[in-house]
């Protein structure tokens, strides 16, 4: 780990009995960074974020944050605070009590009037002016937000945890929120750890994405690296979605290879640039939006049955079939590519085409680790 | 009209028995007792009458100003005996019994004696405080008095333990509930702003658990008030409460219309108990959502 990192993880683990919710596990965090941990729920992300913060005790490794060894320290011990999913506020004090909860304790030893100044500053960064004097009780969901928000960072940590922080909200004020969440990280200059199973989310905030599938990590990178470049078929389809389909290598022509899907037809990717041994099993992987509407005929090309047309308003979501391939395929195509309703019927044939660049190769499943 | 009156045939159909119940039951009952107060007695026959006699002899009386003012300081005793035990108790099964099994054992443990007969269990105080009981034996065989004592029973503390050890499943069982319903995530929230786990107690768990203190305390607090077993078993000569006064006026004593007059002061006083408890309760409620 570089001195640099704010939070380091080395040989981290975490078991219950027999159940492993965390699998010895590094990772280094930067300062000032925005992180985030992606998932499905039980991929041990949250696991993850209460081993930082000292919920949960680590069953092996070792957990640094800023330098120190924080592994046996107790939650009050450490340099961290926490913005809870469900908010946690303390619903017998006022929202300036909540906020200033953390200031108020001897150990922390802030004078009353400094105590008073941080709390006021805090409650202006989050917007709750004139809600100061309320209960948890009488604010909304968004307001608790931004109350959960101004508590935890009142104190200054140097690691800002943040637990599924938009899930409680609705789609409208969660995208305001993430606004938000934007620019306080900007503003305040801390480290944010978040966790959430919502890849959008994690996409429009994150610096770097740590991508975590059954108690391990599968991939860290930036979003675009992410998307563009997915380490395994987890990642591809958790991050964007992906059409994953079996396919075998048959041969190349220079940077192009040409793979044969289940039934018959072939398919060219100038990704799979180190694969030479024909006869190879893989696994591609086609983004939705990848494909473009096409005449019959042209290269790598795929004549496929539309099963069903999704209307999203800017663009057409198909579900497909191909012959020979039980598994459907799915295809985002713009609205302006379909010239007329009939079209996309369900039971009409459409051809799809998809540039070479934009096909994935993964090696098949059995040879991942 | 039709509708109207099936409505209203419904309604007497369905809670008739209930109203009935109450009326003949818990109304009656009540304004024979109010009204016997302020009949007159002439030996041995009781009079109705309108006269506030009986009120002017409890509260001239020292006899029964005692009596009591001793009832309140004992049932007081009794209550922060409770408190002081019942607290700790709850607190250990919610918060460190990691184990559900052992915690629901352990929390039968403490609702099973309300099985057992009341006489029972009071009877056992005298059994161990006696000049012959368990506790003196124990003095005695481990050398720290050489004769037995005879100080523990027959005083008021060993009412206020018997009372305390017999009610004391009626503090548990509020404070139980309340904080076994407090969001552990409110501890962990606390922990995490660097507060360590005293100041949590003080300033998160023990505010959102006032409520069960306040319930249990109402409930120990009148049960403790209106017993009249403890101070024949364990209490002394100074041990008469309340209602050992009331049942020796209906009996012995003969005199209904003061026991009455005397009942009314009781049901008054719990009745001021139960609204105080009320207001503090919904004063110190909060929304755990």
């Amino acid at each position: 780990m570089t001195s640099k990192s704010i939070v380091a993880l080395e040989g981290v683990a975490k078991t219950y009995g027999a159940f492993t919710a965390l699998h010895p596990t590094d990772l280094a965090i930067a300062e000032g960074e925005f992180v985030t941990l992606l998932g499905p729920s039980g991929c041990g992300k949250t696991t993850t974020l209460r081993l930082i913060g000292g919920f949960e005790q680590a069953s092996a490794g070792r957990i640094s944050i800023s330098g120190q060894d924080v592994t046996e320290r107790a939650p009050y011990h450490r340099p961290v605070n926490t913005v809870f999913q469900d908010y946690a506020l303390f619903p017998n004090m006022s929202v300036s009590d909540n906020i200033g909860y953390g200031l108020s304790v001897k150990s922390n030893n802030v004078p009353k009037a400094e105590r008073a100044k941080r709390v006021g500053e805090a409650v202006t960064l989050v917007g709750l002016e004139g809600m100061a004097h309320r209960r948890p009780g009488e604010l909304s969901g968004g307001q608790r937000q931004r109350v959960a928000m101004a508590r935890a960072i009142v104190r200054r940590p140097r690691v800002l945890l943040l637990d599924e922080p938009l899930s409680a909200l609705d789609v409208k004020l969660r995208e305001g929120m993430q606004v938000e969440l934007k620019r306080l990280h900007r503003e305040l200059g801390i480290t944010f750890l978040m966790v959430t199973h919502d890849q959008t989310e994690a996409l429009a905030l994150s610096d770097r994405i740590v991508v975590m599938n059954q108690g391990r990590i599968s991939q860290i990178g930036s979003p675009i690296e992410l998307y563009d470049n997915p380490a395994n078929p987890y990642v591809a389809d958790f991050i964007g979605g992906a059409n994953l389909v079996p396919a075998e290598l048959i041969g190349r022509d220079g940077d192009t290879a040409a793979f044969r899907i289940g039934n018959g037809m072939v398919v060219r990717s100038r990704r799979a640039t180190a694969m030479r041994e024909p006869g190879r099993r893989i696994t591609l992987g086609i983004r939705p939006e990848r494909f473009v509407a096409a005449t019959s005929g042209a290269t790598n090309s795929l004549e496929c049955v539309i099963r069903e047309s999704l209307f999203h308003g800017d663009r057409l979501r198909l579900e497909l079939g191909l012959d020979g391939i039980t598994m459907p395929l799915f295809a985002e195509l713009p609205r302006t590519a379909v010239s007329s309703p009939s079209g996309v019927e369900p039971g009409s044939h459409i051809t799809l085409l998809v540039d070479p660049d934009d096909v994935m190769v993964f090696n098949a499943k059995e040879d991942q680790e | 009209m039709t509708l109207t009156r099936r409505t209203l045939a419904s309604f007497l159909a369905l809670f008739s028995l209930p109203l009935a119940w109450v009326l003949l039951l818990l109304v009656v009952p009540y304004a024979i007792m109010i009204s016997v107060g302020f009949w007159t007695r002439q030996f041995p026959l009781f009079h109705p009458d309108f006269q506030f006699g009986n009120y002017v002899q409890i509260f001239s009386d020292p006899q029964y100003t005692t009596v009591i003012v001793r009832t309140l300081k004992i049932a007081t005793f009794v209550t922060l005996g409770a408190v002081i035990l019942g607290y700790p108790l709850a607190y250990f099964l919610v918060f460190t019994v990691r184990s559900a099994a052992l915690r629901n054992l352990l929390y039968m443990s403490v609702i099973v004696p309300l099985w057992v007969s009341y006489l029972l269990r009071a009877y056992t105080w005298k059994i161990i405080l006696g000049t012959d009981g368990a506790l003196n034996s124990l003095l005695v065989s481990t050398g720290i008095v050489d004769a037995p004592l005879d100080i523990f029973l027959y005083n008021q503390t060993a009412m206020v333990i018997t009372l305390v050890y017999i009610f004391v499943p009626f503090m548990v069982m509020p404070l139980f509930t309340v904080l076994d319903n407090i969001p552990r995530r409110l501890i962990e929230a606390s922990e995490d702003l660097g507060v360590g786990p005293f100041m949590t107690f003080w300033k998160v768990i023990f505010p959102l658990s006032l409520g069960g203190v306040i319930a249990g305390a109402t409930m120990t607090f009148c049960l403790a008030f209106g017993d009249f077993v403890a101070p024949v078993l364990v209490g002394g000569p100074n041990g008469t409460m309340v209602a050992n006064l009331l049942q020796t006026q209906f009996g012995t004593a003969l005199n209904w219309p003061l026991g009455s007059a005397l009942a009314t002061v009781v049901l008054a006083l719990v009745l001021v108990l139960l609204q105080l408890s009320m207001r503090l309760d919904r004063a110190g409620r909060v929304d755990l959502a």
